[in-house]
C-alpha cells in the first residue's frame, strides 16, 4: 500500500498551483491611473449618478484623505500605492444582452472553466446571477422572476438610477462613508455591486448569487453590496469569488452592508478564492473587506464564510444586534497554505434586549501561513438577558504556520452569559492510526478529518454553494479533503 | 508639572544620592531613557486598551519618601500572616524597617536589595540577574530607572526553606500622596523550594501609587510559590510587574486574589527557558464600588515538553471593572507544549464592567493548547435548592462565590493563607460563615 503521511500532503501543498489562475482577454475601458478628487467625479458621472451620490463620494474621499491605513492587524505586507491603482474598469461588450448568447463567448469559458457557466446556474440551480466582471453587471438572469415578488435585485448602479430613494434611505446607514480607512475608499471610489431589496412579509423564492472577479490588469476591485430585507421577509444571498493567477497584488475593498427590518433573515454567505499567490508567497490579492449586518427587532443576520484564497484576509463580518430578540450568527472556514494571511473573525455587538448570537469559526493553517481568528463580543448595559457562544478551532499542518487568536470580550451587562472557547491542534497520529486500523488509507483519514472539522460550518452554507466549498477546499488543501 | 516631568527631572538627583556600582548605573540611565521616550502607557495601547491611568496620575505624588516613619506591630499585626513563624521583610514608605522585619543570612540571604545593589559579595549575582527577566516596556524601566530599595532573597542550591518569607509595604499616608517603586529579586538556585507572600497595604486614605518590580529565577529544578494578597485601601493603587524566567524542570506558581485598591494592574509574565518546565497561573477576583482590577498575563513557551495552567476567576459588583488579558505564546520549537487557560467572571451588578481578551499565538503544530472564557451569572437552581433548605439568599449566594472561586484556593499550599483568603471573602461578601464546612 503506498503510504500517504502527512509530511507528502505538505510536500503536495507547496508544490500545488492555483488551478483558476488564468486571464480573460476582455477589452476593457480603463481609467487613468491615480486617485483624486476629478477620478472620483468621473466615475460618479460615468455612472450617471444623481448629484447627492457624487457629494456623498466626495465626502468620503475627503475623509479618506486625511485617514491614515491601520496596521494593528496581525499580518504583513506591502502597502499598496493607491496613486499607482486604476479605479475603474469596465468590460467594452456593451450594451447588455438579453440572452446569454449575446454575451462575449470568451466571457462565457471563463466561467465555464470555473465550472460555474451562467448555463448550468440556470438550468440545474434556478439561481438568479448578477455576473460581475470587473465591477461591472453584464448579465442579470431570473430578473422577471423576482420582479414578479416585488423583489428588486440589481447592480448598485441600476439602482441608483431606477430606486435612487431606496438607496439614499439606507446606503452608509450601516457602514457609514468615515468607518474605517477602507471603507472610505471604497464609498468613493466603488464602480459597482449589487443591490437587493425584499418587500414586506416576501420569503425570496430562490438563493441570490454574485460572482465577482478582478479580471482586468491593476485594477483594484471596489464593490459595494446593499441588502435590505423589509419586515418580515427572508433571502439567502450568495457571494462567491474567483481571481485570475496574476503577479502584481491587487486590492480587493469590498463594503457589504445588510439590513435586516423587523422579523426579517438574511443569510449571507461567501466562498472567496482569489489567487493567493504563487508557492513563494509572491503575487496574490489583498482582500480588505467591511461587512456590516444590522438586526432589528426579531431579525436574523447569518453570516457564512470558506475563505480559501488571498495572499492577505483582512475582513470582518459584523452584527449589530439593534433591535431586541435579534440573532446574529457567523460561521467561517479560513484556509491559509503557503505564504498566505487571514487575518479574520466578527463583531457581535449586543444593543436590544435576549439577543443572540453563536460564533463558529475554524481556522486551517498550512505551509508557511499565518492564520489568526480576531472577534468582538460587546455587551451593552442595555442588552438585558444577552447570550453568546463562541468557539474557535485551529488546525495546523506543518512547523512553520501559525494559528493565533485575539477575542475582546466585553460585557457590561449583568445577565449576560458568554462562552468562549479556543483550541488548537494538529491532527493526532492517533486519529489516523485509528483509521488505518479500519482500513481508511492515511489520505482518505486526512480528508475525513479537516472534512469532519470544518463539517459544523460547510454544513451551514446552502446547497448549491456547498459544492462549490467543497472543491475550493480541495483545492487549497487538496489531499486532505475526500 | 506632570509626573513624568517631575520623574524625569527627578532622577538626576536620585542618581546622586545612592552608591552607584557601575553595572546597576549603566541599567538605570539606559532605562531613564527608555521611560522619557515611551512615557506613561495610554489607552492607545493595545496591552493598555481597558485600563486608563489618567486618574491616578494626576495626583500630585511626592516620588522620595522623606523621613523613617515608625509604626507598632501591633497596629498593623493584622496585615502578617502572623499565625506561622515566617521570615519578614518590611518596608514603611519604601524604607526598611528593621524592628519589623526578620531576615536572615544563614544559609540562605534574605535581606535588601539596597545592600545587594552596593555590597561586593553580591555583586555576581546582580550583575548575572538584575533586569534580566524585566521587559523594557515603559513602566517596568521606570521601576528600573529608580530602584534602590526592595527584597532581595537567595537561596543557594539543594535547599528547602522552612519558613515562608512574608514582603509586606506600608505606607503611612504621612504626605499627601505618596509614590513608591519597590524592586524585588528572587533566585532560587537549582533542587531549592521557597515560599512567598507579598503584600502591599497603605494604613491611611491618601492616595498611593506604587509601581512594583519583582524579577524571579527559578534554576533547575527549584521550585517556587508566591501568593499576593491585594486587599488594599480604595485609595491605592498598585501596578505590579512580575516576571519569571523558569530553567529546565523547575516549577513556579502564582496566586494573585486581588480584593481591593482603587486600581491594580498585574502584569504577570512566565518565560519558559528550558524543557519539561511547569507554570501555574491562578487568580480570584473580587471587588465592587468603582474599584478596577487588570489582569494582564503571559506564558512564553519557548522550549518543547512545557506546561502552562492558568485559572482567573473574577466576580464584579457595583461599578467595578475587570480586565483579563491573558498571552499565550508557543515557539516554534515548542513542540508537545500543553498550555490551558480558563477565566470565569460572574457579574452581579448592573453597572459592572466585564473585558476580556484570552489570547493564543501559536507557531508549533504538536501542541495542546485551549483556552476558555465564560462570563455568567449564579445558577438559579442552586439558589433555589439552598433557599429551599432555609438558607438565607445572602448566605447562599456567598456559598456560590465561594465554590466558584474554590478551584483556585484549592491549590493554595499554606493552610493560614487559604484561611486568611477565606476571611476576607466573607468579609468581602458581608457574611459571617467560615465556609469550612
Amino acid at each position: 500500500m503506498n503510504k500517504y503521511t502527512e509530511d507528502d500532503l505538505r510536500e503536495e501543498l507547496k508544490t500545488k498551483e492555483y488551478e483558476y489562475g488564468f486571464y480573460t482577454d476582455i477589452e476593457s475601458d480603463t481609467f487613468p491611473v491615480g486617485l483624486n478628487e476629478d477620478i472620483v467625479r468621473a466615475i460618479s458621472h460615468r455612472k450617471e449618478e444623481p448629484e447627492w451620490m457624487t457629494e456623498w463620494r466626495l465626502e468620503a474621499f475627503r475623509a479618506w484623505e486625511k485617514m491614515i491605513e491601520p496596521e494593528w492587524a496581525n499580518v504583513h505586507y506591502t502597502k499598496p500605492d493607491f496613486q499607482a491603482i486604476s479605479y475603474y474598469s469596465a468590460p467594452n461588450s456593451k450594451p447588455k444582452y438579453n440572452s446569454l448568447d449575446e454575451v462575449d463567448p470568451e466571457l462565457l469559458a471563463t466561467f465555464a472553466k470555473l465550472g460555474i457557466s451562467l448555463d448550468e446556474q440556470k438550468k440545474l440551480s434556478g439561481v438568479a446571477m448578477d455576473v460581475v466582471v470587473d465591477s461591472v453587471s453584464v448579465a442579470t438572469t431570473f430578473k422577471k422572476t423576482l420582479g414578479e415578488k416585488g423583489i428588486i435585485f440589481c447592480s448598485i448602479s441600476e439602482a441608483l438610477r431606477e430606486h435612487p430613494d431606496l438607496v439614499k434611505k439606507y446606503i452608509g446607514t450601516v457602514v457609514p462613508q468615515k468607518d474605517n480607512f477602507y471603507a472610505a475608499l471604497n464609498s468613493a471610489v466603488f464602480s459597482d455591486g449589487s443591490f437587493c431589496y425584499i418587500p414586506k412579509g416576501v420569503k425570496c423564492p430562490m438563493e441570490l448569487s454574485t460572482y465577482f472577479r478582478i479580471n482586468q490588469a491593476g485594477t483594484g476591485q471596489f464593490e459595494r453590496t446593499l441588502v435590505i430585507a423589509d419586515e418580515g421577509s427572508y433571502v439567502s444571498y450568495l457571494e462567491g469569488c474567483t481571481a485570475p493567477s496574476r503577479d502584481e497584488n491587487q486590492l480587493h475593498a469590498a463594503v457589504v452592508e445588510l439590513i435586516a427590518l423587523d422579523d426579517a433573515e438574511i443569510k449571507y454567505s461567501t466562498v472567496q478564492n482569489w489567487y493567493p499567490g504563487n508557492a513563494e508567497g509572491k503575487g496574490g490579492v489583498f482582500n480588505f473587506v467591511t461587512k456590516r449586518g444590522l438586526c432589528e427587532k426579531n431579525a436574523k443576520i447569518s453570516w457564512t464564510q470558506v475563505e480559501t484564497g488571498s495572499a492577505v484576509t483582512w475582513k470582518y463580518p459584523s452584527c449589530v444586534l439593534k433591535g431586541d430578540n435579534s440573532v446574529g450568527e457567523f460561521y467561517s472556514i479560513a484556509v491559509t497554505n503557503n505564504y498566505q494571511q487571514a487575518d479574520t473573525g466578527t463583531k457581535m455587538i449586543h444593543l436590544g434586549k435576549n439577543t443572540k448570537s453563536t460564533i463558529i469559526s475554524k481556522g486551517i493553517s498550512a505551509g508557511k501561513s499565518q492564520n489568526s481568528y480576531r472577534g468582538l463580543v460587546k455587551i451593552s448595559p442595555n442588552a438585558d438577558n444577552a447570550r453568546n457562544f463562541s468557539q474557535c478551532d485551529s488546525l495546523l499542518m506543518g512547523n512553520e504556520c501559525g494559528a493565533h487568536t485575539f477575542p475582546y470580550i466585553e460585557a457590561k451587562n449583568k445577565s449576560a452569559k458568554i462562552e468562549h472557547e479556543a483550541t488548537t491542534s494538529k491532527i493526532g497520529e492517533d486519529q489516523i492510526f485509528y483509521c488505518n486500523q479500519r482500513g481508511i488509507d492515511t489520505e482518505k483519514a486526512i480528508a475525513l478529518i479537516v472534512n469532519g472539522f470544518s463539517k459544523e460550518v460547510l454544513n451551514k452554507l446552502p446547497m448549491e454553494f456547498a459544492v462549490e466549498a467543497q472543491k475550493l477546499l480541495e483545492i487549497s488543501l487538496e489531499g486532505s479533503v475526500g | 508639572m506632570d509626573l513624568k516631568e517631575k520623574l524625569t527631572a527627578s532622577f538626576l538627583a536620585f542618581e546622586n544620592q545612592v552608591d552607584t556600582d557601575t553595572y546597576v548605573h549603566d541599567v538605570r540611565n539606559e532605562a531613564i531613557k527608555i521611560f522619557e521616550e515611551k512615557g506613561f502607557p495610554t489607552k492607545k495601547e493595545e496591552a493598555w486598551k481597558y485600563t486608563s491611568l489618567n486618574s491616578v496620575l494626576k495626583e500630585d505624588y511626592s516620588v522620595f519618601p522623606k523621613k523613617e516613619n515608625a509604626i507598632e506591630y501591633n497596629d498593623v499585626k493584622k496585615y502578617f500572616i502572623h499565625d506561622i513563624d515566617t521570615f519578614n521583610v518590611v518596608f514603611i514608605d519604601g524604607k526598611y524597617s528593621s524592628h519589623l522585619s526578620q531576615t536572615t543570612h544563614d544559609g540562605l540571604d534574605v535581606c535588601l536589595m539596597s545592600s545587594a545593589l552596593t555590597k561586593p559579595k553580591y555583586r555576581l549575582i546582580i550583575e548575572n540577574y538584575f533586569n534580566k527577566a524585566a521587559t523594557k516596556d515603559s513602566l517596568p524601566s521606570l521601576n528600573t530607572a529608580f530602584s534602590s530599595e526592595g527584597a532581595y532573597i537567595h537561596i543557594p542550591k539543594n535547599k528547602l526553606v522552612q519558613k515562608p518569607i512574608q514582603i509586606i509595604y506600608f505606607s503611612t499616608g504621612n504626605e499627601a500622596a505618596t509614590m513608591l517603586q519597590p524592586r524585588n529579586l528572587i533566585v532560587v538556585d537549582e533542587n531549592s523550594h521557597v515560599q512567598i507572600i507579598e503584600r502591599h497595604q497603605s494604613l491611611t486614605d491618601n492616595p498611593v501609587l506604587t509601581n512594583s518590580v519583582t524579577e524571579i529565577f527559578t534554576n533547575k529544578r527549584a521550585i517556587v510559590d508566591y501568593y499576593k494578597i491585594q486587599n488594599d485601601n480604595q485609595s491605592a493603587t498598585l501596578i505590579d510587574n512580575t516576571f519569571i524566567k523558569q530553567k529546565q524542570e523547575s516549577v513556579a506558581s502564582v496566586h494573585t486574589f486581588a480584593f481591593g485598591g482603587k486600581l491594580v494592574r498585574n502584569n504577570l509574565n512566565f518565560y519558559q527557558t528550558g524543557e519539561r518546565i511547569e507554570s501555574t497561573l491562578k487568580g480570584v477576583t473580587i471587588i465592587g464600588d468603582k474599584q478596577h482590577v487588570d489582569h494582564n498575563t503571559l506564558v512564553h513557551h519557548i522550549e518543547p515538553n512545557c506546561e502552562s495552567h492558568q485559572d482567573y476567576k473574577g466576580i464584579f459588583g457595583e461599578n467595578s471593572t475587570g480586565v483579563f488579558n491573558g498571552k499565550i505564546i508557543v515557539e516554534k520549537e515548542a513542540q508537545k507544549t500543553n498550555a490551558f487557560q480558563a477565566n470565569n467572571n460572574i457579574l452581579i451588578s448592573d453597572k459592572a464592567t466585564i473585558n476580556t481578551k484570552p489570547q493564543l499565538e501559536i507557531f508549533a503544530d504538536d501542541v495542546k493548547c485551549s483556552h476558555g472564557c465564560t462570563i455568567g451569572q449564579l445558577d438559579e437552581s442552586a439558589m433555589f435548592y439552598m433557599r429551599s433548605r432555609g438558607i438565607p439568599e445572602k448566605e447562599a449566594k456567598a456559598l456560590l462565590m465561594y465554590a466558584f472561586s474554590n478551584n483556585v484556593l484549592s491549590s493554595v499550599k499554606i493552610p493560614e493563607i487559604k484561611q486568611r483568603i477565606t476571611k476576607i471573602i466573607a468579609n468581602k461578601l458581608g457574611v459571617n460563615i467560615g465556609f469550612d464546612l
